[in-house]
């Protein structure tokens, strides 16, 4: 579980996040929408301890992340998994060598050991044997984002970040991403935070959806309670498209 | 200094961190044989057949020609201009290289891994550059190879006079203070692109923005503690 209280953060004159606190639960996909601008990304990364917060607490299941010495701080970023937009993948490495980085750098598993652990973790994403001995620009956008999953996975992480996992992908692939972020969310009984444009993931798998404006929260639930949100911030964000707004119509007569 | 002293701090695991310089030390040095060669053995001749087409005066000994040849390959040439050359060589790889690492996130990756990006990517190429000297004594040998040859070939002098001159008044001092300014030279290398690709900001346009900021400074840095050396070291 993460818990944040009354989180601040501003860069120069410019006020990102004002004073924002929630919670997000273990075993459950928790969502961060909102518009370009309202302070998603400087959230994830304060959450990361990428950006030091101004004020405020970030609680990683009772552990007060600020008033950690260094060492209590890298202990929870060991437990931190992140799947970037981009992937983030190492060009350098293959396929294996990137889910089996982090092992080598903080496990004194042998080098079988190592290889077992990955290709166990690349199998539980979907990634098929011949792809593990290619290098990230030789597989496919789709690949990638499961090798980056997996790579967040392979340590056993207790709290899974994602940024836009299933931006620059089709629909079919964007799904199957969803929904193998939400099986291992349930299945290794992680906290796992999604920064998300994407309504299809709103509404597929958000078991608990921030939603900020300009820095503020200004609404959180379920993806079963934005449908009956009378928000006005929320539902001109949500329901812009013609389609949601149908989908919404029928979940409310159903 | 804030990024020297954090290339120091939390160091990755040794056997990653060993074959990580392994790797830099292939790249970077061995990588840099062939440029250097090339450009060393060249300007050695210039300088040879340059020197000799000014000796007029019969009166001066044709052993100059070896002379001034080695002088200016040992104490400017072989330092001084191959480190600008591998300021651009060198240089812009590692700028470029972080930088793409930046643009693609991997470097917050690492961040978020608990791993501290600047020691594991910037302290293998400072202790790979330790192995810079190596690079300028090739440059030496062929600078004065290239002189050498230039004159034998030209006939502009003979291979006994050139040796001649070359042994003439040698002072070893001047070999030492050449290997002092590569060390500098090489700490220059490793750390001015690295500081410019590892704080950049934007896409990949700015990656090839901050390689040639990283080149100018190398440069100018390299030209201005070389001034700086002699002074102290000669002066």
């Amino acid at each position: 579980m993460i818990k944040i209280e009354n989180i601040q953060k501003s860069f120069g004159d410019n006020h990102v996040l004002k004073g924002i606190s929630t919670q997000f639960e273990k075993g459950k996909t928790n969502l961060i929408i909102g518009q370009s601008g309202s302070g998603k990304t400087v959230l994830m990364k304060c959450l990361l301890g990428l950006y030091e917060i101004d004020e405020g607490h970030i609680f990683f299941d009772q552990k007060d992340y600020q008033n950690l010495d260094a060492d209590g701080k890298m202990d929870i970023r060991r437990e931190l998994g992140m799947v970037f937009q981009g992937s983030a993948l190492f060009d350098s490495m293959t396929v294996i060598e990137n889910v089996s980085f982090p092992l080598k750098m903080f496990t004194d598993q042998s080098e079988s050991e190592m290889q077992d652990r990955a290709a166990a973790v690349l199998k539980r994403v979907n990634l098929k044997q011949e792809a593990f001995k290619r290098f990230p620009d030789e597989i496919s956008g789709g690949m990638q984002k499961r090798v980056a999953i997996a790579r967040a996975i392979v340590m056993n992480p207790n709290y899974l970040f994602c940024d836009e996992p299933n931006s620059g992908l089709d629909p079919k692939s964007a799904m199957i991403i969803d929904n193998l972020i939400q099986e291992i969310t349930q299945e290794y009984n992680i906290t796992t935070v999604i920064n998300t444009h994407d309504m299809n993931s709103v509404m597929e798998i958000g078991d608990k959806i921030l939603f900020l404006k300009d820095g503020y929260k200004e609404w959180e639930g379920s993806n079963k309670e934005i449908f009956k949100t009378d928000n006005e911030a929320v539902s001109s964000f949500v329901y812009s498209s013609d389609l949601f707004k149908k989908v919404r119509e029928v979940y409310l007569k159903s | 200094m804030i990024m020297l002293k954090e290339v120091f701090k939390k160091p990755t695991k040794k056997s990653i961190m060993k074959s990580l310089i392994y790797k830099e030390i292939d790249e970077l040095i061995f990588g840099s044989l062939g440029i250097v060669i090339f450009i060393s053995f060249f300007i050695g001749g210039v300088v040879a057949i340059q020197t000799a087409l000014n000796l007029e005066n019969p009166l001066i000994p044709k052993s100059l020609i070896g002379f001034a040849t080695r002088q200016s390959v040992i104490l400017e040439f072989a330092p001084t201009l191959t480190s600008i050359v591998l300021a651009g060589k060198i240089g812009s790889f590692i700028t470029s290289s972080i930088g793409t690492m930046r643009v693609t996130e991997q470097i917050d990756a690492l961040e978020v891994m608990g791993v501290n990006p600047l020691n594991y990517l910037v302290y293998p190429k400072i202790i790979a550059l330790l192995m810079y000297p190596f690079i300028i004594a090739i440059a030496m040998y062929m600078g004065v190879l290239g002189g050498y040859s230039a004159i034998n070939i030209a006939e502009l002098s003979t291979s006994t006079d050139f040796i001649e001159g070359i042994r003439l008044d040698f002072d070893p001092y001047h070999v030492t203070y050449a290997f002092i300014k590569t060390i500098v030279f090489a700490f220059l290398l490793a750390t001015i692109p690295s500081y410019h690709g590892y704080y950049m900001k934007g896409g990949a346009l700015d990656v090839g923005k901050a390689s040639t900021t990283a080149f100018v400074w190398t440069t100018i840095v390299i030209i201005v503690m070389n001034y700086v050396l002699t002074q102290l070291i000669l002066g």
